[in-house]
């Protein structure tokens, strides 16, 4: 699925990640977690290809392509799928056309026939109601005026509106209540399958009880310090992150 | 982003064809001779002829403005033509069977359906090609309604106590520079009245094209609507590409008696000029209209064409409870100037009127938003909303707002509010997330923010306009 050998790669002039590899198969979740500042969106911005973040070393290979030649839409279109930690608004738009003309630009890369909006409000109205957003956010501008949590909700039903095959959620959980957090797993985890992968990037093992993760890696400084399975959680939780840098140290 | 949105595409204009048509133009010049040469043309009256040769003198005294924030080299007025007509409507057809089949392609090709049973259901349309008029559709329907929609040449001849009456009322001859001009030299344009109490069973429409060399076009529609009476109108405008520069210098009249509605609706799509500024329209117009007691008259306008624009509809709000509303979306793009706005002019009481404005630069572009609200002393309890918003593409385009608000009734409550925004890299990067191009990404933008605009424009406007802002977009972002 995903492939990442030995990847550096700089913001601006800095270098964040440092000589990292990640290996994902389809049907797998990989939790990561680090402290602040390690680059952990930094990776979800470099694999879905934001302007001003650039690989300068290594290689990624996502459904057996070079993902870094690729461009931003034609990687989204492939499947790629960025949550945001920051989901950012677009006054005027609504969310209905916006989605459709997503999910249009999928289906077209996928060989599909675009949607009737008859059938795509059908899908989306479902859909609304799996994230527990009133099918009236459908009208408004997309993010506009939405609440840090109705933001996230709203990120989580793009991505079942759009089934991609690599799903990456930065910090999906943060600002959500219990209940909004169930919603979220609950979401993702009606979409696990096993052609779709996970990274969830979270600071909580609240979530990974939840969304179960089968891998967790611990981002620090630029590179992954360690990695594990699901109980590494659970130890990070009790110990933070310190002895983990002295480990490496 | 900024290089990304400095460099996308740029595909041709789309309207920027040329039709091979034979036609009857007039040599350059302009003197009274031409005057009465186009008044003879057209088989005017004596008193037509006198109100063009007193609008023709009164020119001649008068100077080009300069105020407005747009630059461009000195027009030569002797230089152009002020007559072409297209040859086949000497004998001017009857029905759209004896119609040029070139010109009925022309228009076509513009995608505006002449032909009655093709038409979008339930809109008029009025074309004038260069200087005349070339057909008006639905004209008996309209009839049975005691609607007139005709050529304004036409109403001359056959209502002339109607156009004596208003022609010139709501936008004097020496109004300014470009209205004098109009008023001597103008050729044709489209005539609406609505008897009292009727509501215009249909859309009228008339598109303008501006299509022989070197010529200047310069309409003129006057619009009555009677007391209790409803009509919506819709304009459209393109020319073909040429490297020079071509003048149009409309003049639009609109009167609205007690109680009567007019929505006037415009997508203006003249050729803005190649992406280097090269040729393009010099757009000067000036359009008004007056509203008696309880009247109400809305301009909608989206202008993504010309090289310069030059244009503030108005209303003068003299009826008590009248009201005034002017929504604009002007787009500007590569070298194109755009200095639009509008004035709402308060004298009766309880008046109210609201402006949604909003500017979007592109490119090299300037675009400007001027606009006066002025609250004369009997106006009280007057009210005005004004929202002016400026969405700037790339780092190297301006927008420039200039309110300006006089009072002199202190019951007045004047609220202003103005904001400038950029397409954020954080808003083109979600997109193309999603799988959008930066194309489709920057239009959905940007027809989000005009969006309060939009939705006052008739359907298959608002429509047509999101395609426009595409189009015109295009070479804005990459
Ligand atoms: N656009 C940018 N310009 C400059 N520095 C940046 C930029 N983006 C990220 N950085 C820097 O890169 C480092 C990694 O940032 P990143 O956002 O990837 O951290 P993170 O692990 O996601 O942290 P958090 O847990 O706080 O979200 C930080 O020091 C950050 O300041
Ligand atoms: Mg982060």
């Amino acid at each position: 699925m995903l492939d990442i050998r030995n990847l550096n790669a700089r913001v601006e002039e800095t270098e964040i990640l440092r000589n990292l590899s990640l290996n994902i198969k389809p049907g797998e979740i990989h939790a990561i977690m680090g402290p602040n500042g390690a680059g952990k969106s930094t990776l979800g911005n470099i694999l879905s290809g934001r302007p001003g973040y650039e690989a300068t070393s290594g290689e990624i290979e996502f459904n057996g392509k070079n993902l870094l030649e690729m461009d931003i839409e034609e990687r989204a279109r492939e499947g790629l799928f960025l949550a945001f930690q920051y989901p950012v608004e677009i006054p005027g738009v609504s969310n209905m056309e916006f989605l459709k003309a997503s999910v249009d630009a999928r289906r077209k890369h996928l060989g599909q026939p675009e949607l009737s909006s008859f059938d795509f409000m059908k899908i989306a109205r479902e859909t609304s109601k799996r994230v527990s957003l009133d099918a009236a956010f459908l009208k408004r501008g997309v993010n506009e005026g939405f609440s840090g949590g109705e933001k996230k909700r709203n990120e989580i039903m793009q991505m079942m509106l759009l089934e991609p095959s690599l799903c990456i959620l930065d910090e999906t959980d943060s600002g959500l209540d219990i209940d909004a957090l169930q919603v979220v797993a609950a979401g993702v985890n009606s979409m696990r399958s096993p052609e779709r992968s996970f990274i969830v990037v979270t600071h909580y093992q609240r979530l990974l009880d939840f969304i179960v993760p089968d891998y967790v890696h611990v981002l620090a400084g630029g590179r992954i310090v360690k990695s594990g399975g699901k109980e590494l959680a659970l130890e990070l939780e009790a110990k933070g992150y310190s002895w983990l840098e002295d480990e490496v140290a | 982003m900024t290089e990304q949105v400095e460099s996308l595409i740029r595909k041709d204009y789309a309207a920027g064809f040329h039709s091979k048509i034979e036609s009857d133009t007039l040599a350059p010049g302009l003197d009274e001779d031409v005057v009465r040469f186009i008044s003879a043309k057209k088989e005017e009256p004596q008193w037509m002829l006198d109100w063009r040769l007193k609008a023709f003198r009164a020119w001649q005294e008068m100077e080009e403005p300069t105020w407005a924030h747009v630059h461009y080299p000195e027009i030569d007025f002797k230089a152009l033509s002020y007559y072409s007509a297209p040859k086949s409507m000497a004998d001017k057809p009857q029905s759209l069977d004896e119609v040029d089949p070139e010109l009925l392609a022309t228009y076509e090709k513009l995608g505006i359906p002449l032909h009655e049973q093709a038409t979008l259901a339930g809109v008029a349309v009025d074309a004038v090609f260069d200087s005349v008029s070339v057909v008006t559709t639905y004209r008996a329907k309209l009839e049975e309604a005691g609607v007139i929609f005709c050529p304004i040449s036409e109403a001359i001849k056959r209502f002339p106590e109607l156009v004596k009456k208003y022609l010139g009322s709501v936008v004097p001859q020496k109004d300014n520079f470009y209205a004098a001009l109009n008023s001597a030299v103008f050729s044709d344009g489209s005539f609406v009245y609505i008897p009292k109490g009727v509501r215009c069973p249909m859309e009228l429409s008339t598109y303008f094209r501006i299509n022989e060399m070197n010529t200047g076009q310069f309409e003129r529609t006057l619009i009555v609507a009677e007391e209790g009476s409803y009509v919506s109108y819709l304009e459209g405008c393109t020319a073909p590409m040429r490297d020079e520069n071509q003048l149009h210098a409309a003049v639009v009249e609109l009167v609205a008696l007690d109680d009567a509605q007019i929505k006037y609706s415009t997508v203006q799509n003249w050729y803005p000029g190649d992406k280097d500024g090269k040729g393009g329209i010099y757009n000067f117009v000036t359009k008004r209209g007056i509203c008696h007691k309880n009247a109400r008259i809305s301009w909608t306008q989206v202008e993504t064409g010309s090289a310069v624009t030059w244009k503030y509809p108005s209303c003068i709000l003299k009826g008590d409870n009248s009201v005034g509303e002017f929504y604009s979306v002007a787009l500007t793009n590569n070298f194109q100037q755009a200095d639009t706005g509008t004035k709402m002019i308060h004298l009766g009481k309880n008046t109210s009127s609201t402006i949604i404005a909003k500017g979007i630069s592109a490119g090299r572009s300037n675009s400007a938003y001027r606009g006066l609200v002025r609250i004369n002393a009997g106006a009280s309890g007057a009210r005005n909303f004004t929202q002016c918003d400026s969405l700037l593409i790339g780092d190297r385009c301006g927008a420039h707002t200039f309110p300006y608000i006089e009072s002199k009734n202190p019951t007045a409550v004047i609220e202003h509010e103005a904001t400038t925004s950029k397409v954020s890299d954080d808003q083109m990067f979600l997109c193309q997330q999603r799988g959008l191009d930066a194309e489709k990404a920057v239009s959905m933008i940007v027809n989000g923010f005009c969006r309060e605009v939009f939705k006052e424009l008739p359907m298959e406007f608002a429509v047509e306009a999101g395609k426009l802002l595409e189009v015109s977009l295009e070479g804005s972002v990459g």
